[in-house]
């Protein structure tokens, strides 16, 4: 066999370490040893593959995914899209993004969630799509609201939607959250701020993008996700890479 | 000032919190809102090889299970053969290899049922042992771990598989060996991994 097309390794100072002291949960769920670096194999190389079969239109707008016929979230409607790439900046097609957010009073549908802010009749708070041939994505939705939680006494997330997406390989596996532009949570949140670089915290903020929105209707916001790149090798026989 | 490199940078990663379940598996979540949610049959009725269930807990640094993990389970057919386009080879119709794994919430206890694989081949030609590739995801782990499982019952093959064999501390490469028992006529191999301290897990780079 020919030397498997390896992915670039992960930049571990641009990912957050993982234990960070101010975000309290991560202190006894961190691993104390160091990871054992491991040379790529057709384990890690590889991964799921879903397609259209997988997912409904549905799946991608959350303001009626869980609504009654005739009815809709309520909340500030939002698009939020972009397009997944990888690190060569070649578009990544054909892959499966999921999101799941609080409804837009901080309250998440789940039943260990008891914040005092009501459920949504009509809002679930999960969506997913695949992206087309270009790598692009698209959801509605409504933005979600801010929310305390148990951290220091105090401590509110930012609105934020949680991305998850899957690439080609289970090498590129990830899952983040979107912050939305101009939030002044943003720069208080310990778990933002588990990120050590600005430039990093940065690549989480989606802009506001007018040109996208929708008049009298939805305004919309831009979220690129990059995935890991890969090197250029033969792979049985095929080209693969930039 | 030297030219400059047009790469991109990696998304950064961020903890998946504790109502990953909404998104992922919004049915555990306690409601139903897809069609069909994704991750449940891992190896599909058509797959060949030994029906096996794999069982275990996720333990955290002071002992306590962690009750909100989600884990992704990785895996290639009987053959070792990966369902994959880059894979030389053919997997049986409904295998996908890849499953998602959701905790009890009041014990933190998990298990997925698959069937053990086969022996894939790994970098050099080498043979590597049957082995699970896991992600674990969770509140509180700021990037998802990867880790491996491997099986007790194969004694000689996990003796020279040239990942285990990478791990230079002999005495960790144990927390990577899932231990079987017959229950009902059926394995089961028990997992256990702890994210930190004594007997922790071994992590990997990927």
């Amino acid at each position: 066999m020919s030397k498997p097309a390896e992915f670039y390794q992960r930049d571990r100072e641009w990912h957050p370490p993982a234990s960070s002291q101010d975000y309290k949960t991560s202190v006894a769920r961190s691993p104390q040893n160091a990871l054992i670096s491991l040379e790529q194999t057709v384990s890690e190389i590889t991964g799921p593959r879903f397609g259209h079969g997988d997912v409904t239109e549905m799946d991608r707008d959350l303001i009626h995914n869980y609504a009654k016929p005739g009815e809709s979230a309520i909340g500030e409607r939002i698009i939020v899209h972009g397009r997944v790439l990888d690190e060569n900046a070649r578009p990544v097609p054909n892959t499966l993004v999921e999101i799941w957010q609080a409804n837009a009073g901080g309250r998440y549908r789940h039943k260990k969630d008891a914040y005092l802010a009501p459920i949504d009749p009509n809002f679930g708070g999960c969506g997913r799509t695949i992206t087309d041939e270009n790598g692009y994505y698209y959801f509605r939705t409504v933005k979600p609201g801010a929310y305390p939680w148990r951290n220091w006494v105090n401590n509110w997330r930012p609105a934020h939607i949680h991305v998850s997406v899957f690439g080609t390989a289970f090498a590129q596996r990830l899952i983040t959250q979107l912050y939305f532009e101009g939030d002044p949570l943003i720069a208080k949140c310990p778990i933002v701020n588990t990120i050590p670089d600005q430039a990093a915290r940065g690549q989480l903020i989606a802009a506001l993008d007018m040109n996208a929105s929708v008049p009298l209707d939805s305004i919309a916001y831009k979220f690129d996700i990059v995935l890991r790149g890969r090197r250029s090798t033969l792979f049985e026989n095929r080209m693969e890479g930039n | 000032m030297v030219q400059k490199l047009d790469y991109l940078k990696e998304t950064p990663s961020q903890t998946a919190g504790p109502y990953v379940h909404i998104g992922l598996a919004p049915g555990a979540a306690g409601f139903d809102i897809y069609e069909r949610e994704l991750g449940w049959d891992i190896a599909g009725p058509n797959a060949k090889g030994e029906r096996i269930r794999i069982e275990g807990l996720v333990i955290d640094g002071t002992g306590s299970p962690v009750k909100d993990v989600m884990l992704e389970a990785w895996q290639a057919n009987a053959d070792g053969i990966y369902p994959h386009p880059e894979q030389a080879g053919e997997t049986e119709e409904g295998f996908k290899g890849w499953g998602r794994v959701i905790t009890n919430f009041d014990t933190g206890e998990w298990g997925f049922d698959t069937i053990k694989p086969g022996q894939a081949m790994g970098r050099n030609g080498q043979l590597m042992a049957p082995h699970i590739s896991l992600w674990i995801v969770a509140r509180g782990i700021n990037v998802g771990l990867n880790t491996r499982l491997y099986f007790d019952d194969e004694a000689e093959a996990n003796a020279t598989d040239p990942v285990l064999n990478v791990i230079e501390l002999e005495n960790r490469r144990a927390t990577l060996i899932a231990k079987r028992e017959m229950r009902d006529d059926v394995p089961v191999y028990r997992f256990d991994i702890t994210l930190q301290g004594d007997n922790e897990t071994v992590f990997f780079d990927i």
